[in-house]
Parts: C-alpha cells; structure tokens; sequence
C-alpha cells in the first residue's frame, strides 16, 4: 500500500473507531503516547539483553541533555529483522545489537546512515568489520564456547574437553547440549565456530561425528543451560544429565556473581579451543528522528564510562583499549586467544545453506 | 424435548415484523460499530499489510508461486502434523475435562470456588516455566518416570499432553458455566419418566450443553492449531507446527513471500474450521431455562458421583498441580535449604549490576495494569459484539461472528510485525506506545468474550424481551433488566479469561517493542537469560507469583456473583 492511500485508510479507520475503545484504557496512565520526535529524548532500540545501569544512563543525560528511551524490541534476530521491515521510518534514533553473523544482512538492506563515533580510535581494527563505510560501531565483544560442569568432571577424575575435535571423542559420549542453530544465537555461533575451525567443507564430518557421538539439541539457550546442562542451578534442581553446553565465555562468571555467598571458584569452566566470537555493533538508523542526539549516543556507547559499564550488565568485554575489566571477569574469567572467525560476507552468504544441511544432519 | 417454545426457524427471525425492523436493525450496527472498527484497525489492516507486502514481494504478484510454495511437500508435512494434533489434542482435553467441568458446576464440595481458580492457572503460565514444569512431569526423572518408567519429553505425547493442561479451564469454564446453570429439573423428569442415567444427560442435558461444548471445542482446537511454545519446547526441534513455521520464516528469516503463504494456509484452514462450527451450532441454539447456579449443585450423592470427583481430583492434581507444584518447590529451594530468599531477592535492586533497574517485583503492578485495561478493552468490545450478535440474524451477521474468532487463528508474529508496518503515522502512530500492549492482548480475549457470553445470551428467551417492549422498555432498559442479569455471572468469567490471557501474555505482544517496564512474564523470561543460581531462584520464585496474583484474581471474580434472586424468574 502507498503512503498516501495508508494515511488515508489510517484517518478513516479511525474516525469510525472513534474515542470509545481508545478511552476504554485512557484512564490508565503512565505511557507516553506516540513517538517523540527530536527534542531531548534520543530512542535506542535494541534487543532484549540490553542493560545498562542508571548511573550510566545518567551521566549521557547530564553530558548531552538528551534522555535515552530503551525500547526492547526482541531477540537479536527479531530485532533486526524489525528494523529492515520499518525501514525509513523506524521506531526510534539508533539501533545497537546487530552482531557479525547477521552484519551483512542490515548493511544489504542500507539500514544505517555512515557516522564514525568520536574516539573510534580507541576501538581495535579486527572489530571494525565496516571500517570504510563507518555504517556501524562495534560495541562490545563476547565469545561463544562450550561450558562445562566443573563438579562433574572432578568427580568422574575426567580431563574436561578443551577443542572442538575433543567433542566428538568417546570419553565425552552423551554429554554435550546444543541449541538449534535454526532458532538460537548461540546455536549459530555454535555453528559458525566449527566452520571457522574444520572449514566449508569440513564441518559436515564433524556434525555426523558429534551426532554419532550423542550430541542432545533443543531449541534455545534457557532450556539449554537450565533445563540439560548438570552446572547450572536448574539443571542441579532437576538432576540434568548433561556436564556439556554451548553458552558464553563470560558464563562462569556471572554464576559466581548471582551465588550467594559467592564462591572461591565458579561451577563452570570454559572450553577455551570451542569459541567463535561475537562483535556487537550500533548504527544510526536512517530516517532517525533525532539525528543529532543518536550521533551523541553513538559516541558515548563507546566511552569509557559505558564501556566499563557494560561488563557486569551485559556480561560482555569491552572494545575500547583503555576500558578496564572488572575484578570478577579478571578473576573468573578466561582469555580466549584465538576464537574461530567467519567474514560476515560468508556468513551472509552460506548462512541459510548452512543451517538447512545442519539440520538434516543433525536433526533428521 | 424440553425446550420452552418452538423452535423459530432462522428465516423468521431474519425478517422481524414490519415496523420494529428499522429500529432493531439500526440498534444492531450501532452495537457493531466498535468492534467492526476495532477489529478494521487492530486486525484486518495490520494483517493484510504484510500478507499483501509478503504476496507482492519483487513487484510482482505471481498466483503460481503460492501455489508452488502452498504444495512443497515439507510445507504440507506441516500442515498435516498441524492439523491432527490439533485435533488429538482437542479430543483429549474434551475427554479429560467434561467430567472436571461437571463436578465443578453440579457437585457441591468444600474448596469448589479454589478448585475452580486453581484449574485456570496453568492457562496464565507462560511458556518458558511451563517447559521446566512439564519436564518435571513426563520427562527424566518425573512423574511418570517415577511410577512407571515412562518418559514423554521427546514424543507427541509430551505436546498433547501439555496442551490439555493449558486448556483444561477453557471447557471447564466455557461449558461448566451454562452446565451449572441448566434446569437439573428436566434432566429429573426424564429420569422420572423411565430414562436412565445416561440416557437422561444425553438426551436432555448434552443437547443443550452442545453451543457451549462446540464452543470450548473450537477455542481448544484454534489454541493447539496455532500452538507455538509449547511445540518448540516439549516438541524439540523435530516436530514444527504452522504457527512456528511462520514465526521463523518472518522473525528470523524476514522471509515475507513465504510466511504469507503459510499465513494464508492458516487462514484458509481455520476459516473452514470456524465455517464447519458455524454450521454445527446455528441450529442448536435455543432458549433454555437457566436457573440461579447456587441452586443446580447438590452434595455428592452415591458411590459413582463419589467417583467422578475423586477422579477429576487425581486428574487435577497429576496433570495441573504437579507441573506448577514443582516451580513453587524449586523457588523456595535454595543452596541453605528452603526458604524465601528469592521472594526476597525481588523486592531489591540488583546491586551487581544488570537484568532490572527497578526491584523485579514492580513487574507485578506493570502486569496488573495491562491486564486490567486488556480486560476493560475486551469486555467493552467483546461485550458489544455479543449483545449485537444476540438475535441472529442474516449472513452478515454471522460473517461478523467468525470475524471475531479469527484472532485465535492467525499468528501472533504476524499480528505484531503488521502493527509494525501499519500503525507508524498519525493519527495512529501507535507503534511504541504502551497502549499497543492491552489493545494486542484484547485481540485474544475478545474472542473468549464472545464465545462466553453469547451462548448465555441466546440462550435468554426471546419472550422476556418482548415482555418488557410491551410493557414499554426501551431496547436498552430492556437489555438491562432482563438480560444484564442472566449475564453477569458469564460476564464475569470472560472477563477472568481476559485478565488471564494478558497476565499470561498472549498474543502479539512478545513482538511489540516496548519500553522498559517489564510484565511478569517478560521478568521471568529475562531472569531465565541469564546463568547464576539467584536468576534462576528469582524467576521461579516470580512464575509461583504470577500463579498466586492469577488465583488470587480469578477467586476474587469468584465472590461478585449475582444477587440470589436474580436467576428466578
């Protein structure tokens, strides 16, 4: 439908609505109606994990005059997704939440207007996959790895798995969970990291072998970690049989952080050797209404206040050089020296492909 | 037959006589204006905004390659699995629940009004606990891997299963409230006349349950015909119906040709479903003698009504209370033994940083306020329908009637990315307005509105009404001193199944975008993301929450019942 013809269906429907069903809710107060268009609001749109403390949100009001308003829109997936459907008139300034697994697709789609953040500078060269263009900002960086149950491993006197080829071995027989690489973000990355690590023409053998092996597939993280992998609290709960489970670098700890008292040592453990990594950028959304204030957001995602923020609310590592970690990640944390890597281009290419053969290999 | 008058065929009623016609017909659109312009706006153009966007995909609009996409054998596969589990599920939640719906509304026994409250609440539950809590019953080390050895968790049975506990409350309410309110007289009279038991209840007391019986039929058959968590989660990630299947081609692939050829299959398959219901019942509508529910339920008397309740309570307690049980055990389950330390926990702000800014329990307060002004959208739209759709009348009307269900039958992803692409310019630019959040959720309680009120009020004799013109009424005093009264009770549990559908979280607004005042269900979801035992503790400690705050809301609509002498008449 055309614009034209869609406000006019739009005035019409409404009229004949009238007030009755609106003013049904109108008592409810507490929203704000409709968007806010430039002024002191800059809209950030993202996907559910987001967070970030008060404080911080704060601090870019009293540097900028602007307030953010967060909309949470979905996954990272659903998200996008979103914003190439409402493309040139979006829901709100700046979109942050677009990884390197799905970069390509919102560039195709001419999402972002080009800005390059102030102190761009700082942010290392490997994370600025559109380094020419500046359509997008890296953000913050995390790794996707295999976890393992530390208890159950010492228990058994059993070595944990350190690489992907040490998956499809028989001593771990029956003890690795994995998401849907069709549904799940890290089931993709999952994914992604074996192609990364056995090649575009390796990873099929490695899939037959893991399925072969008894690798258990579900549909998402939380059922996952919470329901199958024996080291998390909700697997403990239910006597989950699985010591194996793709989650994240920084899992183990933020299970230290949400234990009380917390522990000397975190319940988990990282595969160093099963990791791809994830770079999370933001971009200005073309058409934004507050061009200006996205443009100062953009800049502060960067700073060195937000980016030590970010850490301990997102569970993700900085990309800034001079952005200090904190005492938790340093502690409980590992050092991922070589993650599997795939250019987004490829990624955007095969992705499709890719996910379709892996599910007849695996699931079928 | 007990019927109080003769049947009036339909033509009849289509042509009232000369001279009330006008009147009546003008009363009757101005009654649909509000629904027919809610559901123009909230409905029919969001959703055929991105079906045409997703038919018209490259330009062009190319009848063949539906065709092509609508007959590629996985995609019938789908449909296929779709339908008959669809269908196993409805038979077996009717098989399960027609006995708990006759003991709720015949037998009288202590806890009755908490039973009642309690078999709704795994209906508000949302799909992310529910999986932990079913998992606990068919899976490693549940229930039945107890008893017998027998895990579910990865076949049909897990999903089927799963499903009558999510709809049990739909046919006990639906058809438990007209049954409590039947004449237990008749079903006598038969008896006396030489009629036995069965005989009796199939000849006089199924007849006129049948509206509400194919009405809960249809809400069970159109909820597992577009099941969605529930199939992703027991399901894993083998068994797929339609309703995923386009939740993935549009949210993660944003693959619109396709998904709007599945949404059209949807469409084209539960409009024949709504057509072959329409059908089934126009004919077995009809006036029937409601009595005051307080007077129809007796105490339990002999061994085989004895029976029945103890069965219905086995039933209860294995299959509703077992799943839940388990959530309120767990979050009280912590590492120093139990205790309330994650009840506690919600009350603060999470100090260490991360999921919330404010104490996850202003979730609950966030949760009651879309719930109460879903529930004021639903009844005041869904109420107009049914007060319209009272006398039947002509094809329009009835087209209107099916209109009304199809909400039920279209997925929720799809809804919410046509808010998304329709209501972004003034003077409907509603997109990140809170608003969007109750109106999305009245699309799936209006329905349950509906389909509640309306067999009650047809069932309101005709005689009354007119009675009350010639005694000088006007159609609106009329409407509230003969029919307002005979309502209220189904009145109320619509808007209890309102209140619980938004509190659990319906519908299109997992897809709508919002600003960060998170509902109970979206806080357990988000304590659920994240690894570390206190999330964990806390989200089961707010799903136990939810429960209570629905129990607790549906016992208080529980006690605002009609006046004692309003049902005599």
């Amino acid at each position: 439908m055309n614009s034209q013809l869609r406000r006019a269906v739009g005035t019409a429907l409404a009229t004949a609505l009238g007030a009755t069903a609106l003013a049904a809710c109108g008592g409810e107060s507490g929203g704000t109606g409709g968007q806010d268009g430039g002024g002191s609001t800059v809209t950030l749109v993202t996907h559910d994990s987001f967070a970030a403390s008060e404080e911080v949100l704060k601090e870019f009001t009293e540097q900028t005059g602007y307030t953010v308003k967060v909309l949470k829109s979905g996954d990272a997936g659903t998200a996008l997704n979103k914003e190439i459907l409402t493309k040139g008139s979006p829901q709100g300034d700046v979109f942050f939440g677009v990884d390197n697994t799905l970069l390509s697709r919102a560039l195709d789609n001419d999402l972002f207007t080009p800005y390059e953040a102030k102190g761009l500078d700082r942010v290392a060269a490997e994370f600025q996959l559109d380094g020419e263009k500046k359509r997008v900002t890296p953000v913050d960086t995390g790794d996707i790895c295999v976890n393992y149950d530390r208890e159950f491993f010492a228990e058994r006197k059993l070595e944990p798995p350190r690489t992907f080829a040490d998956l499809a071995e028989p001593a771990y027989k029956d003890m690795l969970v994995v998401e849907n690489a069709a549904t799940s973000s890290p089931g993709l990355g999952f994914l992604l990291g074996t192609v990364g690590a056995f090649g575009e023409d390796g990873w099929q053998d490695y899939w037959t072998k893991l399925r072969a092996n008894g690798v258990k597939v579900v549909d998402g993280w939380e059922q996952a970690y919470n329901e199958e992998f024996s080291g998390s609290a909700g697997g403990r709960q239910s006597g989950a049989e699985r010591p194996l489970v793709v989650s994240y670098a920084s899992s183990p700890p933020v299970e230290v952080l949400y234990a009380e008292p917390q522990p000397e040592e975190a319940p988990t453990g990282v595969a160093t050797g099963t990791c791809f990594r994830q770079i999370e950028f933001a971009g200005l959304l073309d058409g934004a209404k507050n061009e200006k204030g996205g443009k100062a957001l953009i800049d502060f995602l960067v700073s060195t206040a937000f980016q030590e923020d970010m850490p301990l609310n997102m569970f993700v590592h900085p990309v800034v050089a001079d952005a200090k970690l904190p005492e938790l990640f340093t502690e409980h944390g590992v050092v991922v020296e070589e993650p599997a890597t795939v250019a987004p281009a490829t990624i955007a290419d095969k992705r499709e492909q890719w996910v379709r053969s892996w599910s007849s290999i695996v699931l079928k | 037959m007990v019927l109080d008058r003769p049947e009036v065929d339909d033509s009849a009623r289509a042509a009232p006589p000369a001279g009330t016609a006008p009147r009546g017909t003008a009363v009757r659109f101005a009654l649909m204006a509000v629904p027919v312009a809610f559901f123009a706006v909230f409905f029919a153009y969001p959703v055929s905004a991105i079906v045409s966007r997703g038919l018209h995909h490259g330009g062009g609009w190319d009848p063949g390659r539906i065709v092509a996409t609508a007959t590629r054998p996985d995609i019938l596969g789908v449909l296929w699995f779709t339908t008959w589990q669809a269908l196993a599920s409805t038979a077996l939640t009717l098989l399960l629940a027609l006995p708990g719906a006759y003991v709720l509304a015949r037998l009288d026994f202590p806890g009755r009004r908490l039973l009642r409250a309690v078999v709704t609440v795994p209906f508000v539950l949302p799909t992310v606990v529910v999986g932990a809590a079913f998992l606990a019953l068919v899976g490693r080390g549940g229930l039945l891997d107890d008893l017998w050895g027998v895990r579910l968790d990865t076949t049909v049975w897990a999903i089927l299963l799963a499903h009558v506990f999510f709809n049990y409350a739909v046919v006990v309410r639906t058809v438990g409230g007209l049954w409590a309110q039947l004449d237990p007289r008749q079903e006598e009279a038969a008896r006396m006349l030489g009629a036995g038991r069965f005989a009796a209840w199939r000849s006089v007391t199924l007849p006129a349950l049948a509206p509400s019986l194919a009405a809960a039929a249809l809400m069970v058959f159109l909820f597992t015909f577009t099941s969605f968590g529930v199939v992703q989660i027991l399901g894993g990630p083998t068994f797929t119906t339609l309703e995923v299947e386009i939740y993935r081609q549009t949210a993660d692939l944003l693959d619109l040709p396709t998904a709007a050829v599945l949404t059209l299959l949807q469409f084209a398959a539960v409009g024949t479903v709504l057509a072959v219901h329409a059908r089934i019942v126009r004919r077995r509508e009809t006036a029937l003698r409601l009595v005051d529910p307080a007077h129809t339920a007796h105490r339990p008397r002999g061994a085989a009504q004895w029976l029945l309740l103890g069965g219905v309570g086995a039933t209860v307690a294995a299959l509703l209370l077992a799943p839940p049980a388990v959530l309120v055990e767990r979050s009280l389950d912590t590492p120093r033994g139990y205790g309330l330390d994650y009840y506690r926990a919600l009350f603060e702000v999470d100090s260490r940083g991360g999921s919330f800014l404010v104490p996850p329990i202003e979730a609950v307060g966030n949760s009651l306020g879309y719930a109460l002004a879903a529930t004021a959208v639903s009844v005041t739209v869904g109420g107009l329908a049914a007060a319209a759709l009272t006398r039947r009348a002509g094809r329009l009307v009835r087209g209107f009637d099916a209109l009304l269900m199809l909400p039920l039958g279209v997925s929720a992803v799809t809804v919410g990315f046509g808010f998304l692409i329709t209501l972004d310019e003034p003077p409907l630019d509603l997109r990140t307005s809170w608003i969007l959040v109750p109106l999305a959720q009245a699309l799936v309680g209006i329905p349950f509105v509906v389909r509640i009120m309306l067999p009650v009020l047809r069932a309101v004799d005709e005689r009354l009404r007119e009675a009350a013109a010639v005694l000088g009424a006007s159609p609106l005093r009329a409407w509230r001193e003969v029919d307002l009264p005979l309502v209220r009770r189904a009145l109320l549990v619509a808007a209890g199944f309102a209140f619980a559908v938004s509190l659990g979280e319906f519908g299109a607004t997992v897809f709508i975008a919002r600003p960060d005042n998170p509902t109970l269900p979206v806080a357990v979801a988000r304590l659920l993301g994240r690894p570390g035992e206190l999330n964990y503790g806390q989200a089961m400690a707010l799903a136990t929450l939810l429960m209570a705050v629905c129990a607790a809301a549906l016992l208080l609509l529980e006690r605002f019942r009609p006046d004692k002498t309003s049902g005599e008449f």
